[in-house]
């Protein structure tokens, strides 16, 4: 009989520096049930199948619900109706089509390839800056330092959201972030508590809207609220406060994990540290292999809206799924030595930006990110080592890396 | 061969053809190879021929295939094959010389069925199947020809119009059947097609059939249509479909026809009495055989993907033994691209008696539909919606009952309608 606590093992914090171990374990069922009834999808084969199952949704958030306040009028009339109206808008990452389709159409739209391109100089003087101010020091606190403050910059100034504010946000993006982790969005205290930061960022977001209305610029936001005509336009505001929401937030609290997860794993190989530092070329193999190894999401969960077979397992409709992407990323079925690093690997068809409808918008952006800020990491720190091994990781499972990490250096070149 | 083995043989040299050869070599076969090839050229890519070549995008030359393995093979090309003898193993070419073989596969493919009417030796009247015919067909509308006419609203005809709207064309579509695509996809689905196609301006004639042309000066200048009304044109493109080349095996003591050269379940092709020989294969366009995934029904697949596996497959039995043959299931599947629309097939449509539309809508023209016959699913579509097509091929393979998937995220209801599929086919159709 199958281990049916292998994925509550995989959600306690204690494993959250080596899941990997657990993985194989869940790999053994590739669609294995958990005691408290959902599945775990877990190797290569069954996870490309299903995420071109039609039958998966991801309208699996629960539903957002107010805290009483003893006021009548708020409790029974106005608070039901907000709790309608945003379970009705979320964010497209919890949408099924057709809505789903619309919305990411938009943004899509918006998230061109040339105005990532053009964040590339932009991208590569904030790295240089970011460095410099370590000038004078023996260690870097490398999210504090880079791997935070790089993509907030980065996703602030494409989406047109004013960098002074990031202090404010950077609080909301972090209990936001929580709603893809399974502990926090079933606790009601949780519950409650990512609706009330939901409140707190709409209001931001809906004056930010209404400024972008009145003073477009030439970004995303700007975009997004000029589409459609004036009276009409194409996204309404609670659509558009929630699309603004789920890029701010997945524009940082994810790329920080995958340059964090990558400088770990460069100085955990110091000969590709090296090789990657002598050929900067290397990059875009170094980063595929970085988001097959370490990726910056490990899973997210769907809900099966009928009976799916797959893989020699029948998954009962109205059951929760979880898509594991990261067992996937190192099933030995598709990848020769899978817990091996090797950028050299050929044919690396792995889940790190996910896969199916819901693949990463950003994805084009966080190489960008990544590739730029590790060179530059390498051809710049003098004699780095990792001051701790594993690092501290922070809580979430799914959107899973260090809370921070420490690297000795002899000087910035 | 100078004292050598004579080795194995392909005749056909198109993607079957080339696919089946370096599938022989990736085999491990290391002997001898001749590949037989009735045009000059070497193997090419039809496909873009009635899109990207049509458009002016890709010169007709830029279709030639990639080899993927060094070949080691003898080309015949510009040599059709003119019979074969199987008591004594051997090929008669064109110019009259023999080839022995070991064994043989048979991927001569099809030809356009050319104009059976009166006026077919006009000027201005084209079909689309060659490299060469894509070739003079381009250089004709790059003239910028007035009015075109395309007689037969197929796949090709269908992507010919939409390349000679996209160029500016005017086009007129003429077809026996209530809509296009209607012998493939039924009217309900030809009908959403048909929309589309007036939306970008061709005028569509459906149920209306061509008898003769006539022209002046030798070249075509009106259609003649059942009726007595006609069509004035500047040039017509004639898109009836194919006919397999198996003139050629009429001595053969083989089950061979325009329909196709019929063979067992592992491509092996049978002799008049029905057994199979063991050292004649076919594939591609040409193969009619078993298939295991359409109810082993004797189907022929006339589709790139086709070509491919089926050679593949083929090449795989020719170098086991005859204890170790194994049977070639396919799902037979096809893409068009026409009209700013991707239209993706996988399974046979033929025989339904349901079609559901399961993801999108028909107004929209962006849907999926899957088709039924006998409460099992045989078929599904995808128009610009291709994403889930993968989940419905694979029920399509399975067998699955018909609707295959239920609770789809944008589909709590699935509602049935009739395919709708044209009367029998008149032979007569054609006759002046």
């Amino acid at each position: 009989m199958p281990d049916e606590t292998l994925f509550a093992q995989v959600l306690d914090h204690k494993n959250r520096a080596n899941p990997y171990p657990l993985y194989a374990r869940l790999r053994e069922t590739p669609v294995s049930r958990q005691a408290d009834g959902s599945y775990v999808v877990s190797t290569h084969a069954a996870l490309s199948s299903l995420i071109f199952d039609p039958r998966l949704s991801s309208e699996d958030l629960p539903p957002s619900r107010r805290p009483r306040t003893g006021n009548p009028l708020k409790d029974w009339i106005l608070n039901p109706i907000r709790n309608r109206v945003v379970n009705a808008h979320r964010p497209l990452i919890f949408r099924d089509p057709p809505d789903h389709d619309i919305l990411r159409g938009f943004v899509m739209k918006e998230f061109t390839i040339a105005r990532v391109r053009d964040s590339h100089a932009r991208v590569a003087a904030l790295v240089d800056t970011l460095i410099d101010r370590c000038r004078g020091r023996d260690r870097v606190c490398l999210v504090d330092d880079l791997s935070y403050p790089l993509p907030v910059a980065v996703i602030c100034e494409l989406l047109g959201v004013p960098e002074a504010d990031e202090a404010q946000f950077h609080a909301w993006a972090i209990r936001l972030a929580t709603a893809l982790e399974p502990d926090a969005r079933h606790d009601a205290a949780g519950r409650r508590e990512i609706t009330a930061t939901f409140d707190a960022i709409s209001a931001y977001m809906r004056r930010l809207i209404r400024e972008k209305r009145r003073h477009p610029a030439d970004d995303i936001l700007s975009g997004l609220a000029a589409r459609g005509d004036r009276k009409k336009p194409a996204m309404g505001d609670i659509d558009l406060i929630a699309t603004a929401i789920l890029l701010l937030v997945a524009g940082h609290e994810t790329t920080v994990n995958l340059i964090t997860n990558g400088m770990l794993t460069l100085l955990r190989h110091p000969e590709e540290l090296e090789k990657l530092k002598a050929d900067p070329e290397r990059a875009p193999r170094v980063i595929e292999e970085m988001l097959r190894y370490e990726p910056p999401v490990h899973f997210r969960t769907r809900k099966a809206l009928g009976a799916i077979d797959v893989a020699g397992t029948t998954i009962p409709a109205g059951s929760s799924v979880v898509l594991l992407f990261a067992a996937g990323n190192r099933d030995p079925a598709r990848f020769a030595h899978p817990d091996r690093f090797d950028p050299d690997r050929p044919d690396n068809q792995h889940f790190g930006f996910g896969g199916g409808l819901h693949y990463c918008v950003g994805a084009p952006l966080a190489r960008i990110e990544a590739e730029i800020a590790l060179v530059t990491l390498c051809r710049r720190l003098v004699a780095p080592r990792l001051l701790e091994d594993p690092p501290p990781y922070r809580s979430g499972a799914s959107l899973r890396g260090p809370k921070n990490l420490g690297i000795g250096i002899a000087g910035i070149a | 061969m100078d004292g050598q083995r004579p080795g194995l043989v392909v005749v056909g040299a198109s993607l079957a053809g080339l696919r089946g050869a370096e599938a022989l070599r990736d085999g491990g076969y290391d002997g001898a190879l001749t590949v037989v090839g009735d045009e000059p050229h070497r193997p090419y890519d039809r496909p873009p021929l009635s899109k990207h070549v049509l458009a002016g995008e890709l010169p007709a030359e830029a279709t030639r295939l990639p080899q993927l393995t060094r070949l080691r093979a003898r080309w015949r090309l510009g040599q059709p094959a003119v019979a074969l003898d199987r008591e004594r193993r051997e090929l008669r070419l064109a110019d009259g010389t023999t080839l022995p073989y070991e064994k043989l596969l048979i991927a001569t493919g099809a030809r356009a069925r050319p104009w059976p009417g009166a006026g077919a030796d006009l000027a201005g009247i084209f079909t689309i199947r060659t490299l060469e015919d894509a070739r003079d067909l381009r250089s004709a509308l790059a003239l910028r020809p007035g009015r075109v006419l395309i007689v037969g609203a197929g796949l090709i005809g269908c992507e010919a119009a939409s390349c000679c709207r996209d160029l500016g064309l005017t086009v007129t579509l003429v077809d026996p059947n209530p809509t296009p695509l209607a012998r493939l996809l039924g009217t309900a689905i030809g009908g959403t097609l048909a929309a589309r196609m007036r939306d970008s301006g061709v005028d569509l004639r459906p149920n209306t059939k061509v008898l003769a042309f006539s022209g002046d000066a030798g070249r075509v200048r009106r259609a003649h249509l059942a009726g007595g009304a006609e069509i004035a044109t500047d040039l017509v493109v004639i898109a009836l479909g194919a006919t397999r080349d198996t003139g050629w095996l009429a001595a053969a003591g083989l089950v061979a026809d325009p329909g196709g050269l019929t063979c067992d379940a592992a491509c092996r092709v049978l002799t008049a009495t029905g057994e199979p020989d063991p050292a004649i294969y076919a594939a591609g366009d040409v193969a009619r055989w078993p298939n295991p995934l359409t109810g082993g029904r004797l189907v022929t697949v006339e589709h790139r993907g086709n070509a491919v596996d089926q050679a593949r497959h083929a090449a795989a039995n020719m170098l086991a033994p005859a204890t170790g043959q194994i049977p070639y299931g396919h799902l037979p599947s096809f893409w068009s691209s026409q009209f700013g629309l991707n239209i993706k097939l996988a399974g046979l449509t033929a025989g339904a008696d349901a079609l559901a539309v399961v993801h999108g809508t028909r107004a929209s023209r962006r849907f999926l539909a899957v088709y039924g016959r006998a409460g099992r699913t045989i078929a599904a579509l995808s128009f610009d919606q291709a994403r889930w097509l993968p989940a419905y091929a694979e029920a399509v393979a399975a067998g699955a009952a018909f609707p295959p998937i239920l609770g789809a995220t944008d589909r709590p209801r699935i509602e049935t309608l009739a395919p709708g599929w044209p009367g029998p086919r008149r032979l007569e159709a054609h006759h002046a």
